[in-house]
């Protein structure tokens, strides 16, 4: 059997009356990438500061690149970097200054620091800006800052906490293009996400949490075999129209379409072979569409397939 | 496990505060204009009250007392500092390395050795522009400025736990005023103890402060100062052994 570079077994965190994990299993296989699916409040910053060894679980054990988090945390922060869901980066330092600190803590040579920070400044696309202070950062530019910094020591396993909430879609693939250069120089990678696109564009497994709790955990393919592949949003240009629409999709998907009562309606198709024989009825009904996409389902979908409700938000717990 | 102490990582972070000083001068304040204003307002409004008319020997006598009262007062800012600092991310980030639990607090110990000693440059070189003459020799003054950082990086740990402690900067310096105004007026800094009534001269006998200044007066215009440099390292030793493990376990389970 090898060795996982992360294992947790049966995690718990309370914080007042509030569980914040209530047994929480993971596992990831060194190099590979596992994505904790789930909504604010879900958990998965509580698991993320715990494997950090920045929280002390009140139950359960965990061992990050083969050493105890709770006795051999000192051998744990060698071993990983961590990029927090909020840039943990010093506002008052410029970039440069941020990187050089980091490698000087971490034990470097003050001249290999600087070597190391030019090296991941230049990576980052933020030579540029190395020596403009953090606070005038886009949040863009903060977040490649954030995550260069947890390089600095070449770490062996790497947790991303929500690496891409709040960035616009060119520079999320971006920060992808960036995951998948780490995993492929060896790296392991726990990344926490509230998009199903993201897990699976990037994971090799996928743990959905909720409520504090792992309610599924598999493969991107496995887990839309489960919650269905690609969805059709279609949105026609006339209101009244709606009710056709509904009939076109439910004679190509064979499934009884969904609507959002916005005049959207969504259906499961099984991939983008359809796509032709759906434009060619519309026009031959005569119904012009204002929205038509194809996309996988969102975290809401996911959520009401496996527990049969809807993904309530906790915003309150998300912080701690 | 724990990460033994090591200087260097302390010394980067003391750098990081340094740098973070030179961006916001203003943090500067406490220790510039704030002593400067102090001198000139004891020796103009009560100096001729208290020293009957001669303002020269009250400024004699007033000046190392506020060396004692502005190095109590400059030591709020650091627990301030501190405590809206460790809610950044930034800390996430140096409890995720592998350096020692201790080393951002003694980091920040470190940086405020500038701030004392620049403290106490502008107060001696402004006092002596009012006319302050030191009796003794410039090795007695550099004893007398020594002992008194020294001091002040010892009370800097008080203001840190304190600043681990309660939940908002406001409040560490709500908390730390509560102590430093007594301490500070309850002292022989502004006016002799043989003025006061018996319990109170009692209080200004043990007052830590009472014994800085009554040794940086004797290291600065002569006369016996061996018992109180002795009772001020005393007092050095007790905070430290007292409010470092405080301040650290304050930091500790602060998440």
């Amino acid at each position: 059997m090898t060795e996982l570079a992360i294992e947790a077994t049966g995690l718990a965190k309370s914080f007042g009356e509030t569980k914040a994990l209530a047994g929480v299993d993971l596992a990831v296989r060194p190099g590979s990438v596992l994505a904790v699916l789930g909504p604010n409040g879900a958990g998965k910053t509580t698991a993320v500061r715990i494997l950090a060894t920045l929280l002390r679980a009140d139950a359960g054990t965990a061992r990050v690149n083969g050493f105890d988090v709770r006795t051999q945390p000192g051998k744990v922060r060698e071993s990983i970097g961590l990029t927090g869901q909020f840039a943990s980066v010093d506002e008052d330092l410029t970039g440069t200054e941020n990187l050089v600190m980091i490698g000087q803590l971490l034990d470097l040579s003050t001249r290999a620091a600087r070597q190391r920070a030019a090296e991941l400044l230049a990576w980052f696309d933020l030579t540029e800006a190395a020596g403009k202070v953090a606070k005038n950062y886009s949040g863009g530019m903060r977040r490649r800052l954030d995550l260069a910094a947890s390089l600095v020591g070449r770490p062996q396993v790497i947790f991303l906490d929500e690496p891409t909430t709040g960035l616009d879609p060119a520079k999320r693939e971006d920060m992808w293009d960036v995951v998948r250069s780490l995993v492929g120089d060896g790296s392991t990678v726990l990344l926490t996400t509230q998009y199903l696109e993201e897990a699976d564009a990037l994971a090799d497994e996928i743990t959905v949490m909720d409520h504090g709790r792992v309610i599924a955990h598999d493969t991107p393919n496995g887990l839309k075999r489960v919650v269905g592949g690609q969805r059709l949003t279609v949105r026609p240009a006339d209101p009244a129209r709606h009710d056709d629409l509904l009939g076109v999709l439910r004679d190509i998907s064979g499934q009884a379409p969904e609507a959002d009562g916005r005049g959207t309606v969504t259906v499961p198709v099984d991939g983008d072979d359809v796509l032709p024989d759906v434009v060619a009825r519309l026009r031959a009904a005569g119904i012009a569409v204002d929205e038509f996409s194809l996309h996988l389902p969102s975290l809401d979908e996911v959520f009401f397939t496996l527990t049969g409700t809807r993904s309530r938000d906790n915003d309150e717990e998300a912080l701690v | 496990m724990k990460k033994r102490f090591r200087l260097r990582p302390a010394l980067v972070l003391c750098k990081r505060n340094l740098i973070k000083i030179t961006r916001t001068p203003e943090q500067l304040i406490d220790v510039t204009l704030q002593p400067i204003i102090f001198l000139l307002l004891f020796l103009f409004v009560f100096g001729g009250a208290i020293a009957h008319g001669s303002r020269h020997d009250y400024l004699q006598f007033l000046l190392p007392g506020l060396i004692g009262q502005t190095i109590a007062m400059s030591s709020v800012s650091i627990g301030q500092n501190m405590n809206a600092d460790i809610a950044k991310g930034v800390f996430d980030r140096f409890r995720s390395l592998p350096i020692a639990r201790s080393v951002p607090l003694v980091g920040a110990v470190l940086a405020d050795f500038f701030r004392y000693l620049l403290l106490c440059v502008i107060l001696v070189g402004f006092g002596y522009a009012l006319g302050f003459r030191i009796t003794t020799s410039p090795t007695l003054l550099l004893a007398a400025l020594g002992i008194s950082i020294c001091f002040a990086l010892a009370f800097a740990w008080v203001s840190l736990w304190v600043g681990m402690t309660v939940r908002t900067a406001g409040a560490v310096q709500g908390v730390m005023f509560l102590l430093i105004f007594p301490l500070s007026f309850g002292s022989n800094a502004f006016v002799q103890a043989s003025t006061m009534p018996g319990w109170l001269q009692a209080f200004v006998n043990v007052n830590p402060l009472s014994h800085l200044v009554s040794a940086v007066r004797g290291l600065l215009l002569g006369g016996p100062v061996g018992t109180q440099i002795g009772w001020t390292f005393a007092w050095i030793a007790g905070l430290l052994v007292v409010f470092f493990p405080l301040a650290l376990r304050g930091y500790i389970r602060r998440t």
